[in-house]
This record gives structure tokens, sequence and C-alpha cells, in this order.
């Protein structure tokens, strides 16, 4: 499988590499076609996950039918601001950027039971098998981006080292139907980090939505493996023509042109060398360490396991959840917490994402989506804090760089 | 040989009330399906709230709710200490003073003036204050009320001699992991949820309200970054208000929590 964040960066330039070749879209399919699509795929024993409005916001939840896709409504994405505005009218129904939360969720569950032993009065001690995994998904209306984050999970999750079984079940069982970005939110970047605003690969069916003359929406759909050749086979589709393809890549280019947000070219190595940086402190007096960044980010894959006992002590279950370096048991050995104030929390997600990353699994952990800056509650974005500390590492360059080889220590 | 001639003797546990309205022993009664149970693991030895029948101390595990407010809570409080081996203070009232600690940033006569009919009969201390500026506590268990699942999580952890989890870390965390919408962001609802120490279950923001902070403070909480946050107008990103409601914000179930106690009387 490719990684592919291949530039250091994700870096400057690499949106213009977007601004290229027409994409080959097979087939045109108009609106009954969704109908058919989420048919298909529930015919074939799939659960659809999907986009849909819940509490103010496009979520992620489990779909029967097109009416549960978001209709008429926009999202408004910035620093720490999210809101949906009425759309009247209009009819497409992925008109938002990345949803509320990733499809993390539905590959690493926030809560899994990884076993349970029972100890009866008289006999051994048995071991229970974790609980099998979901029936099969569908994953529908993936963006571009959040492809990109389902492929570095892979590498973390799924590499060959240390599979996660939890994961490579679910993500084995998952069918991938994105949809391009047509209108990313202010706080998108995906056209720097090289992952939008357009699917390149990582899906079994691409969709791009259009709107056609009479105002409705129409698609445009191509197969990226020989389960979404087959799901295509059984849509009521025409072959698509210059034209459709024409319009889908002049909106992919409009798209990549309204990003403003992007990362420093350099900032991997800024951040290498940037150990010592008084910024820290500067963060640390708006951040929360709330988490919340880590938490939302479609990569960010730290887990903690905890152990419980029933009241009669027969039984005893060891669960993994979701946790975050953002907290103090995080960084907890015998006598106290390694990183014991915000600043180096906010350091060691910076540094990892967008530096240590790269040592790690060989490429960025960022991909861009801006959920991290849109769901911090007081607004901090990450585009900005590198900013910073790129325009202080060249304040001071030429000067030595102090810490620099202590960066190793920075890895989880 | 019977069972019963064999059995270890059960660890005794005694409930102890001092300031405070009842709800988090109310929580221990509310463990329906677990009460048999917690029943055959300990000889709930002393609770008022549950059984006039009481057995003499000592106790294993004492679990002491309540704030204290008055002199007799002061010697009381040392009495129980003597007479427990682990003692574990449960909810608001006596983990942080509870909400009655406003009368610690008030004048005490005017609350007594205006709430008792007569207050010549009122005999209080000026202040609420938790159980462990008093005496030692082994263990806290936050919330007004506390979370039913830790209080069973760490009776059974003191049964089988195993550390309690008790996270310290946000209620942000259990939103995201509940997969809530933040209220904050989406609807620019003031929260306490990033400076709160998480335990309840996510009860607030998941239908739509801000967290009230009834954990109390989680570590390393930057609360002055919060409330100015809050204060910021609406168009600004922030929840738009002003001294007054920002100081109430804080000064509620935890009045006196650390951090909490400071970051509201900053704001009037
Ligand atoms: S770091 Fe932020 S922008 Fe990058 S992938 Fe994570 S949430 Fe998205
Ligand atoms: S250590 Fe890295 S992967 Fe883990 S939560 Fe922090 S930034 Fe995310
Ligand atoms: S950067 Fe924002 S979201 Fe992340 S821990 Fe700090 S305050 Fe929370
Ligand atoms: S609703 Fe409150 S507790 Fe939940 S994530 Fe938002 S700020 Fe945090």
């Amino acid at each position: 499988m490719a990684f592919p964040h291949g530039t250091e960066a994700g870096g400057a330039g690499a949106a213009a590499g977007w601004i290229g070749p027409v994409v080959a879209w097979s087939t045109r399919l108009d609106e009954s076609a969704l109908d058919a699509l989420i048919r298909a795929l529930r015919e074939d024993g799939r659960e659809v996950i999907g986009p849909t409005v819940r509490d103010g916001a496009v979520v992620l939840a489990p779909i029967t039918a097109p009416s549960d896709l978001p209709a008429g409504w926009r999202d408004i994405q910035d620093a720490g601001r999210y809101r949906l505005a009425p759309a009247p009218g209009e009819t497409t129904r992925f008109t938002h950027a990345a949803p509320a939360q990733g499809w993390k969720r539905f590959v690493h569950p926030p809560e899994d039971r990884l076993w349970r032993a029972h100890r009866p009065a008289h006999g051994d001690l048995t071991l229970e098998d974790p609980p099998p995994p979901p029936p099969p998904r569908a994953f529908l209306g993936v963006r571009p981006c959040d492809l990109a984050a389902l492929e570095i999970l892979d590498r973390v999750l799924a590499g060959p080292d240390q599979p996660d079984p939890a994961y490579a079940l679910r993500r084995r069982d998952a069918l991938v139907v994105s949809v391009d970005c047509g209108t990313p939110a202010a706080s998108c970047f995906c056209a720097t980090m090289d992952t939008g605003p357009a699917a390149r690969d990582g899906f079994d069916l691409a969709l791009v939505e259009l709107v056609a003359e009479d105002g409705r929406p129409v698609y445009l759909a191509r197969a990226g493996s020989p389960a979404g050749a087959d799901l295509l086979d059984r849509l009521p589709g025409t072959p698509a023509n210059d034209a459709d393809r024409e319009t889908a890549t002049s909106q992919r280019d409009r798209a990549v042109a309204t990003q403003t947000r992007a990362l420093p070219p350099g900032i991997r190595g800024v951040l290498a060398g940037a150990i010592d940086s008084r910024h820290w402190d500067e963060v640390a007096a708006r951040c929360l360490a709330c988490g919340n960044c880590t938490l939302c980010c479609p990569t960010c894959f730290c887990a903690t396991v905890e152990d419980s006992t029933s009241l009669d002590g027969r039984t005893a279950e060891r669960w993994r959840r979701w946790s975050s370096c953002f907290t103090e048991a995080f960084s907890y050995i015998h006598g106290g917490a390694v990183r014991g104030d915000r600043g180096n929390r906010y350091r060691q997600w910076i540094t990892h994402k967008l530096s240590a990353w790269h040592d790690q699994f060989g490429g960025s952990g960022c991909v861009g989506c801006g959920r991290c800056i849109t769901w911090c509650p007081v607004g901090i974005d990450i585009t900005a804090e590198a900013a910073t500390l790129d325009a202080e590492a060249h304040a001071r360059a030429g000067a030595p760089t102090p810490g620099t080889a202590a960066i190793a220590a920075t890895h989880p | 040989m019977t069972a019963a001639a064999t059995a270890p003797r059960r660890p005794t546990l005694a409930v102890h009330k001092f300031a405070s309205c009842d709800g988090c022993q109310l929580s221990l009664l509310d463990c329906e399906d677990e009460l048999l149970d917690i029943a055959q693991a300990v000889e709930i030895a002393y609770f008022l709230e549950a059984t006039r029948a009481t057995a003499k101390g000592p106790y294993d595990i004492a679990l002491v709710e309540g704030s204290i407010t008055t002199a007799h809570d002061l010697k009381r409080i040392r009495a129980v200490r003597r007479q427990a081996k682990v003692l574990v203070t449960i909810g608001a009232c006596a983990t942080s003073g509870g909400i009655q600690a406003l009368k610690s940033l008030a004048d005490t006569d005017d609350y007594i003036n205006a709430v008792y009919a007569h207050p010549r009969f009122i005999s209080t201390l000026d202040t609420s204050t938790p159980i462990a500026d008093h005496v030692p506590v082994d263990y806290e268990l936050r919330g007004c009320p506390i979370d039913r699942g830790q209080l069973l999580h760490v009776l059974t952890a003191l049964l089988h001699g195993r550390q309690p989890r008790l996270p310290n870390h946000s209620q942000c965390v259990e939103c995201k992991r509940a997969g809530t919408v933040c209220v904050t962001v989406a609807a620019g609802t003031p929260c306490l949820g990033p400076v709160t120490q998480a335990g309840c279950g996510t009860l607030c923001p998941r239908v739509g309200r801000g967290c009230y902070g009834c954990f109390g403070p989680a570590e390393t909480a930057n609360t002055a970054a919060l409330a100015d946050h809050a204060r910021l107008p609406v168009q600004d990103g922030g929840a738009g208000l002003d001294a007054t409601a920002t100081r109430h914000l804080f000064h509620g179930f935890n009045t006196n929590a650390p951090g909490f106690r400071e970051e509201g009387l900053r704001h009037g």
C-alpha cells in the first residue's frame, strides 16, 4: 500500500499537483442512484455509515436511506467554531467538509473489551474471547482527507509488525465509498497536505457530486477495486462524458483555490529543533489540555488499558479506551508525569503529528482535515502555531539550535 | 463443613453524613442490581440512610458524605477517622465543600438571616470545608452526585486489594469517546468540561447543555484561559459571558475547589 504523504512537509507547492489531469470518471449517476447504492450495500448485509445531521453538526452514524444524508445544510468551520447554516432548497448531500468525527471510531473503537476471565467456585480459570466485531460495514461519503487518514491508521494499527486484530477485522470488512470535496471549510488544508480535495486511491468506489442544469445533484463515479466495480455494475448509470469530467475538474480546482491554511514546508525539521522553544509556555497559557484536538484527529490512535473486577472477585476484564497525550496519566511513571505541564503536552502533540511521525511511520501524521482547529474549544490552530515556530526558527537561523538530539525522546 | 464456617469475615462498611443533601448516599442505594452482591461482599455496619441497626466500629471502609460546617462536625469527623481503616469521601460536599461553600465567600449572618425564620437557633461555622481539610482521606470520589459506577469500582477495588482507577482527565475526553457534539464549538454554549474532571458519564453535553463542573477541577486545569474565552463576544468565538455569569459558572457545586474558587473571584 502506497503511503500517500511522500513530501516531508506535506508542503507548499503540493497543491499545484492537483491542478492536473482530468480524472477518468467512468459513469454518470443520477440522484436516484444514491438510493440504489444504499440498498445494494444493505442487501449485501452491510451496515451503512455515513454523514448525517445531529445536534447541530454533520456527524458519522448508521444511515438507511438518502434522506438521512445532510441536504440543505452548509457547515461553517473555523478555529474553535462550527455552525450549520441552512441552505434552503439545496438538494446536494455532500456540501460539507470534514464531519465532526473521523472514521477512526468505526475501526478503532473508543472502548473495546480486550478480554474477560472467569474463575468459577469450582474449576479452572477460563478466558473469554473479545466480543465479535460488528457486521461488515460500508463507509459512505468518506472525504479524501479521511481516506488518507485511514491509510495512515492502516500503517499504524495493521502494519506487519504488530497488527491490532480489532482494527484489522473492522478495516478488512469495510467497503469504502468516497465523495470528493467541492466546498472545503476555512479550517481545511488538505490541498497542501496532498490528500485532497479529490480522492486518488484508497477507495472501493469514488464519487463526485455535481449540480446539474436543473439544480439537482448528479454523480460521477469510478471504481477503485473489484468490489467497487461489482457495486457500480449494479447501479443505474450512463457513461460519463467529457463535459461532466471538465465540470468535476473545475470544481476540484476551485476547491483547491479556496483553501488558505497550510503548514510551513520545513515544519518537520523546525519542530525537531524546537524542543526548548519559549513558545511552548506561550501556548500553555491558552491551551486547556482538554485533549479534544487529539481525540477528534482522525489519525491519533493512542489508547489506555483499564482493568476491572466483579464484586465477588470471580470475573476480571481488561478494556482499551481512547486516551490522549494531553492527559497526565499518559506520561505517568512511578513518581509522577513526565510531561507535567500543558506546554510540553502541546509540544508532544504537534511534534509527534508533524515531525516524529515521519521517523516512526514514514510520513506526516496530519492529513489537513482541520478538525483539531475547529473543535479546539479555545480555537488553537495547529497551522498558526506551526507558523510561529517556523518564524522563530528562521529568526534564530545561524545560531546553534539547542536540544535537537533530544527529539528522539518525544516518541510516545 | 459449610461455606459459612470457612468464609473469611466480611469487611465492614460504614456510611457517614455531614452537611449534604443525601444524594450521594442514595447513589449507593441506587445500585439496585448490585445491592445484593454488595451486601454479600461487605457487612453494612453503619448506614442510617438505609437502616437503623448499627454495629460498633472500627470499620474497614468508611464512606463520608458532606462538608464540615459546624463545630460539632469538626469533632465528629475526627472520631469517624479514628474508627475507619480506609476513609473514602464521596461527593462534591465532602471533596470540596459543596454548593454550601458559597457561604465561605459571603457574610454567613446575611445568609442565616435570609434563610431561617429564627436565626438565633443557628450555630454554624463561617465556612463549608472539605473533609480532607481536617483529617487524612484515602480516596476521593468526586461528583454532585457521585457516579454509581465509580462507587462500585472503588468498593470492588478496595475489597480485592487493587488500586482504584479514577480518571483525572477532562470531561472532553469522555465527550469525544461518546461521540457527543461539542456544545461550546457547535452552539457557543459555555461549558466547564475542559477544566472539569471526567466521571459523570457525559450527562450534560449529550443533551446539549454545558458542563456544570460537578466533578471539580481536572488536573492542570487552565481555568483562566477557559474563562477569558467564554467572555469573548459570540462573533469572536466566545460565549459572550459577562463577569457575573462567569463567576456563577465557576461558583457552583464546587465553589471552594482550588482553581474554581479563585477563577470565580477573578470575575467580581
Ligand atoms: S492534526 Fe488536525 S488537521 Fe491534521 S489530521 Fe489531525 S485533526 Fe486533521
Ligand atoms: S502521542 Fe501522538 S498519536 Fe498519541 S494522542 Fe498524542 S499526538 Fe496523537
Ligand atoms: S490545543 Fe485546544 S483542543 Fe488541544 S488540548 Fe489545547 S485547548 Fe484542548
Ligand atoms: S461539550 Fe464541553 S466537555 Fe464536551 S467536548 Fe465540548 S467543551 Fe468539552
